[in-house]
């Protein structure tokens, strides 16, 4: 009996203990820099797409959320003509991060996507895609890959020698 | 004495009392007859006496037939009461009590027809004059249905005592006893088996 | 002394009551969280306030869903009950001289007979649902509710003895000397535990008991009609309050305040002792439940009862 007077009266001492609880929206939670959040699509730091039209990413995808086109454009550039993440099936595991080859597709600290209508989760291109880097900004896909595109021919990448002459037979 | 408020109430209570008899679901039943036993409180407390109107609320509709919907509650009737019930509601039920409460009714009839029936409604009773009534005169009364009420007590008690058991001896007991025949427990390899059988 | 204008009595008595029940919804849900180091709800209006409105509208909007296989006319009568068995009762409390709307001479035992067949909804709504789990919550109901009003009963008996009444009125008059907590102290323990079991409030709350018997009698409720349990039970919690400032602590005396205001600040005292209760306790078993009732609480109700009898016999006589 005299054990539930004293619950009742630790209890009750709470009244004048700091309260735990952080108030959200005014009080932004921490989130760390490698949190797995909102999908983004960055660029190189010239400016130009990422993204190469793999499908490595759709294909890594669990849920099936990523859908994409691959095209070309004049000078042999491969681009995604659409890309399409649907946000209401996506379960951001980050595996689609781990398999693209050109860092393009990344997960960000962004978890503050509600919408009143479901159809406004799917994310078309021109929402995906920033005017930046994202986590790796030095790297250029093109500029490391022996692919010959408009402007730079064999050879012409970094740490990238000139193609053998096959018909000549000097070393 | 509100002459309407008695009658209204008393209607309640005659047609609250048929329905309880002629329900088939024993727990609708019992609603009725709590709605009766409010109406007839109603009634005790028009008549003048509000102590013995609370006491029948309290006791009546807000325990007894609590405890009896507990029990029917509890007992899970199903269709086969009800259809048990259907078949006591034939004309032939009808005649014992046809008869008695005719009986009761030329009584009354009979009493009714004598005259000098005023009753009720002269003063109100205040609980201390029942507790008078009941610890003066009536004092004999009251000890013999307080004995009555101990000795159903102490049945009671009785009845619901499990002596305690020890399970864990008597379940030892119980496996030496059967364990030489085969047919009672489990099946243990080797121990039945005639020789030779696959 | 009933109130020279019945009407306004009623309809103001009727207003505050469901207004006080229904902003205890929000009140408990803060007081909860200030005990557990939380905020509670502070979204909707200034300081959560009209959180019980948005409440309130989504239970209205909300489909009120009666499953096909319950009885339906008792299913829709039990919530019902409670709230008129609670509303009943309030026409009895003395609130301040004057605001009153009966003032009956065997209020105290309207009280009682109301609490009882308050047992009726739970357990007509434990039957009507015709499901295991409201069927067991609306069995421990009716065995928790009809055992702790014994000695409910018995447990004012003193408090009658040392006022010589049964009217309201009276007994907060008898108490112009000195309040019965003083008195009747092992009385007013008896009582609150008693209300404690027949409102069903947390230590007690077995015919719902949410981790056990999922919600127990009000499982199949959904809309208004458990919104009426909702606010039914803090009908109770208000009405039990009341009773408890009445009958132990003075009802509306007090120095310098108007009465109204001493009745109103002792009530909302006992109301947050509740919710204290409810933030603080365990639930107990069931058989720990009715041992106690029967082998602790009625010997001791039954002791208080005659020691006091003895007492006004020997000294006031």
């Amino acid at each position: 009996m005299f054990s539930l007077v004293r619950t009742l009266w630790d209890v009750f001492l709470h009244s004048f203990k700091p309260r735990v609880t952080r108030q959200y929206p005014e009080q932004p939670a921490y989130v760390p820099p490698r949190w797995r959040g909102r999908i983004i699509l960055s660029r190189d730091p010239d400016g130009g797409e990422r993204c190469v039209g793999c499908y490595l990413c759709a294909i890594a995808c669990p849920v099936d959320c990523i859908a994409l086109q691959a095209t070309e454009d004049a000078t042999g550039r491969r681009y995604p003509e659409f890309f399409r993440i649907n946000f209401s099936r996506c379960i951001f595991c980050g595996y689609c991060e781990d398999a693209c080859p050109t860092y393009a597709i990344q997960l960000t600290p962004d978890f503050e996507m509600s919408e009143y209508k479901r159809q406004n989760m799917v994310y078309e291109k021109e929402d995906l895609l920033i005017n930046g880097t994202g986590k790796y900004p030095g790297y250029n896909f093109w500029r490391v890959a022996g692919v010959k595109i408009g402007g730079k021919d064999k050879g012409q990448a970094e740490r990238e020698e000139p193609p053998t002459d096959l018909r000549q037979l000097m070393p | 004495m509100n002459v309407i408020a008695f009658y209204i109430a008393a209607a309640i209570a005659v047609l609250t009392t048929v329905l309880v008899i002629t329900r088939k679901n024993a727990v609708q039943a019992l609603l009725y007859l709590a709605v009766s036993l409010i109406s007839v409180a109603v009634i005790f407390y028009d008549l003048g006496a509000p102590f013995m109107a609370a006491l029948e609320v309290i006791i009546y509709a807000g325990s007894i037939i609590v405890l009896f919907i507990f029990v029917v509650m509890m007992l899970n009737l199903g269709k086969r009461a009800t259809e048990a019930e259907s078949k006591l509601l034939h004309a032939r039920m009808w005649i014992g009590p046809i008869i008695l409460a005719g009986i009761l009714i030329a009584e009354l009839a009979y009493l009714l027809a004598q005259g000098n029936t005023r009753v009720g409604a002269a003063h109100v009773i205040p609980p201390r004059d029942v507790g008078l009534a009941l610890y003066r005169p009536y004092l004999l009364g009251v000890e013999i249905s307080s004995m009555l009420l101990m000795g159903a007590l102490v049945g009671a008690y009785h009845l619901g005592w499990h002596k305690q058991r020890k399970p864990e001896t008597q379940d030892a007991n119980r496996e030496h006893a059967t364990s030489p025949d085969a047919g009672r427990g489990p099946v243990r390899t080797g121990s039945g088996r005639t020789v030779g059988a696959p | 002394m009933t109130s020279p204008y019945p009407f306004a009595a009623i309809f103001g008595i009727l207003i505050v009551a469901l207004t006080i029940a229904s902003g205890l919804i929000w009140i408990e849900r803060r007081l909860l969280a200030l005990w557990q180091d939380r905020y509670g709800p502070n979204r909707v209006g200034p300081f959560g306030l009209l959180q019980v409105l948005a409440d309130t509208i989504k239970l209205l909007a909300k489909e009120d869903w009666i499953p096909p296989f319950a009885d339906k006319p008792v299913f829709i009568i039990a919530p019902a009950i409670i709230m008129i068995t609670v509303l009943m009762s309030f026409a009895v409390i003395p609130i301040a001289p004057g605001i009153i709307i009966s003032d009956l001479n065997i209020a105290l035992l309207f009280f009682l007979a109301m609490s009882s067949l308050g047992v009726y909804s739970i357990v007509l709504a434990g039957w009507s649902s015709d499901n295991k789990y409201s069927l067991l919550g609306g069995v421990r109901a009716a065995a928790q509710m009809l055992s702790y009003e014994v000695f409910m009963g018995l447990s004012l008996m003193g408090v009658v003895l040392l006022s010589g009444s049964f009217d309201l009125v009276d007994i907060v008059h008898a108490q112009r000397k000195i309040w019965f907590i003083i008195p009747q102290f092992l009385g007013f323990v008896l009582f609150l535990i008693a209300g404690l079991a027949e409102t069903r409030r947390l230590p007690f709350d077995l015919p719902e008991a949410e981790s056990e018997l999922v919600a127990g009698f009000h499982s199949e409720y959904s809309g208004m009609k458990f919104g009426m349990f909702f606010v039914g039970e803090y009908l109770g919690v208000t009405l039990i309050s009341a009773m408890i400032t009445i009958l132990f602590f003075g009802g509306w005396m007090g120095p310098v305040l108007p009465p109204i205001v001493w009745f109103l600040l002792k009530m909302f005292f006992f109301i947050g002792v509740f919710i204290l209760m409810r933030a603080s306790l365990p639930r107990p078993r069931f058989d720990q439940l009715m041992a106690w009732a029967w082998k602790l609480m009625l010997p001791l109700a039954l002791a208080n009862l005659l020691v006091t009898g003895a007492v006004v016999l020997a000294f006031f006589h």
